[in-house]
C-alpha cells in the first residue's frame, strides 16, 4: 500500500487526510477478486448469473449457492465473501417477510434495495464492525415491473439496466452494453448471460473450475424468482461453449 | 390476577364458524364446511371462507373464532413463504403443517390464551394421504375421517357406518353432503351455503358455494317442542 494509507487504514471510523475510508476500499477489493456475477434487466424480467468458482473437486455439485431467493418475487446474487453474503440475504429475507406481515403486500424491490443498502451501510459506521466483503445484485419484479439493483460494500445502491461485479466485471459490462436490452426476452437473455458474460470472462487457463448458477424473475416464471429450468440452462451452456470454440478457432 | 374486564386473553370467542367435516377418499382428501359466521347466536356473516389451501400439498379447514383463524392463516403464510425461500426443491407436506399447528395451538393454551379454533388439516404428498385435526387446547389426532364441533356428534357416526378407503370423488361428495344435511337440520348455527374442497396429488381446489336441498315437512319438525316436557 502506498504511504497515504499509513495509519489511516485500520478503522472504518477514521478518515485519511485526503478524505477516504480505506477499510471500505479494501472490502471492495474482496469483491473484485470474486467470480463474476451479473444481472440484466430485459423487457419481461430479470436474469441473474453467477460464475461460481469451485475450490475443490470433491465438493458436491450445487453446494455453496450464490443466488438466493428473497420473498417470492426477488432474488439476490452474491459476489465476494459468500458467508458475508448469507448475512445480507438473511437480512433481506427478514425485511421482506416483515414488510409483508406489516403491510400485507410483498415488499417493492426499490424498498427492499434501500433497506438492504442501509444495513450494509450501517456496518461502515462503527469501529467494532467491519464492512461486508461482498456486493450483491438484487433482481425483482413488482407492480412497477422488473427492477435490478446493485448494493456495494460501501452501502451505495443504484438501479441498473445491467450490472456486473467480480473479477470479470469490465469485460462483462462491455458485453452487456452491446445487448439490445429493451427487446431482449429473458429466455434469450439466459443464453446471452451464459455466453458472453460467464464463459466469455472466465479464463480457463488461469481460473479454477466453475459452475454456472442462474436464476430469473420474469413473465415466464409467473413473476416468481426461481432457478432457470435445467434444460434451458443446459441449452445455454451448450450455446456458450460453442461460441467459445468458434472464437478460439478464429 | 387481572379482573375479567381488563384481561388481555381470549376468554370467549366472538365470531365463530361451525363444523368442518373431512374424509379421505380414493385420490386424496375431501373437506366440507358452511360459510356462516355467527356473532353469538346471531348469524352475522354469511360468506366466510373457512377452507383454505396451504402451500402445495395441504388444505386447512377451521371452525371456531374467525379472527383467530385469520391469525393462523398469517402464521401459515409466513411459514410457507420462509420454507419457499430455501428454494431447495423440498416443501412442507401436510404432516409437517399439522404438526406445526399442534405446537402453535398447544403453546397458546399453555399461555392460557388459546386460539379458539378446531382445525382440520388434510393433504397428499408423495402418494401419502394425510388427515388430522387439532383443537384449541392442543389435542390432536389423525384419522380416516374427522369432524369438528357438532360434526363430531352428528357426522362421524354416519362416517363410521358409511366411509371406506376407496370412495370415488362423487361418492365422497355425496357422503359429505349427507353429513352436512344432518348438520344443517340439527345444528342451529349451520347455514345452507356450503363449500366443498378437495386436495389430491395435483393440488387443492375449493369449489364455489352451493345449497343443499332440504325438506322441512317431516312431522317431527312440525311441533318441535312436543314431548319436550318443561321446555319452552
Amino acid at each position: 500500500m502506498s504511504s497515504i494509507g499509513t495509519g489511516y487504514d485500520l478503522s472504518v471510523t477514521t478518515f485519511s487526510p485526503d478524505g477516504r475510508v480505506f477499510q471500505i476500499e479494501y472490502a471492495a477489493k474482496a469483491v473484485d477478486n470474486s467470480g463474476t456475477v451479473i444481472g440484466i434487466k430485459c423487457k419481461d424480467g430479470i436474469v441473474l448469473g453467477v460464475e461460481k468458482l469451485i475450490p475443490s473437486k470433491m465438493m458436491l455439485p450445487g453446494s455453496n449457492r450464490r443466488i438466493h431467493a428473497v420473498h417470492r418475487h426477488s432474488g439476490m446474487a452474491v459476489a465476494g465473501l459468500a458467508a458475508d453474503g448469507r448475512q445480507i440475504v438473511a437480512r433481506a429475507k427478514s425485511e421482506a417477510t416483515n414488510y409483508d406481515s406489516v403491510y400485507g403486500d410483498p415488499i417493492p424491490v426499490k424498498e427492499l434495495a434501500d433497506r438492504v443498502a442501509s444495513y450494509v451501510h450501517l456496518c461502515t459506521l462503527y469501529w467494532w464492525l467491519r464492512p461486508f466483503g461482498c456486493g450483491v445484485i438484487l433482481g425483482g419484479y413488482d407492480r412497477d415491473g422488473p427492477q435490478l439493483y446493485m448494493v456495494e460494500p460501501s452501502g451505495v445502491s443504484y438501479r441498473y439496466f445491467g450490472a456486473a461485479i467480480g473479477k470479470g466485471r469490465q469485460a462483462a459490462k462491455t458485453e452487456i452494453e452491446k445487448l439490445k436490452l429493451q427487446d431482449l426476452t429473458c429466455r434469450k437473455a439466459v443464453i446471452e448471460v451464459a455466453k458472453i458474460s460467464i464463459y466469455g470472462v472466465h479464463d480457463e487457463a488461469k481460473d479454477k473450475d466453475f459452475e454456472l448458477e442462474m436464476s430469473w424473475v420474469c413473465d415466464e416464471s409467473n413473476r416468481q424468482h426461481e432457478k432457470v429450468p435445467e434444460e434451458l440452462l443446459e441449452e445455454a451452456k451448450a450455446a456458450a461453449k460453442l461460441a467459445l470454440e468458434e472464437m478460439d478457432a478464429d | 390476577m387481572d379482573s375479567v374486564a381488563d384481561s388481555q386473553r381470549t376468554l370467549y370467542p366472538y365470531v365463530t364458524g361451525s363444523s368442518v367435516v373431512a374424509i379421505k377418499y380414493k385420490d386424496g382428501i375431501l373437506m366440507a364446511a358452511d360459510m356462516g359466521g355467527s356473532y353469538g347466536s346471531t348469524l352475522r356473516y354469511k360468506s366466510v371462507e373457512r377452507l383454505k389451501p396451504i402451500g402445495k400439498h395441504s388444505l386447512l379447514g377451521a371452525s371456531g373464532e374467525i379472527s383467530d383463524f385469520q391469525e393462523i392463516m398469517r402464521y401459515l403464510d409466513e411459514l410457507i413463504l420462509v420454507d419457499n425461500m430455501w428454494d431447495d426443491g423440498n416443501s412442507l407436506g401436510p404432516k409437517e403443517v399439522h404438526n406445526y399447528l399442534t405446537r402453535v395451538m398447544y403453546n397458546r393454551r399453555n399461555k392460557f390464551n388459546p386460539l379458539w379454533n378446531s382445525l382440520v388439516l388434510g393433504g397428499v404428498k408423495k402418494g401419502e394421504k394425510y388427515l388430522g385435526t387439532v383443537n384449541m387446547i392442543g389435542i390432536n389426532y389423525e384419522d380416516n375421517h374427522v369432524a369438528t364441533g357438532l360434526g363430531n356428534h352428528l357426522a362421524r357416526p354416519i362416517l363410521r357406518d358409511e366411509w371406506n378407503e376407496n370412495l370415488t370423488f362423487e361418492e365422497g361428495v355425496k357422503l359429505l353432503e349427507k353429513c352436512m344435511r344432518v348438520l344443517l337440520y340439527r345444528d342451529r348455527s349451520a347455514v345452507n351455503k356450503i363449500q366443498i374442497s378437495k386436495i389430491t396429488e395435483e393440488g387443492a381446489t375449493v369449489y364455489p358455494p352451493f345449497s343443499l336441498r332440504t325438506y322441512w315437512e317431516f312431522s317431527a319438525f312440525q311441533n318441535p317442542t312436543a314431548g319436550a316436557e318443561g321446555s319452552w
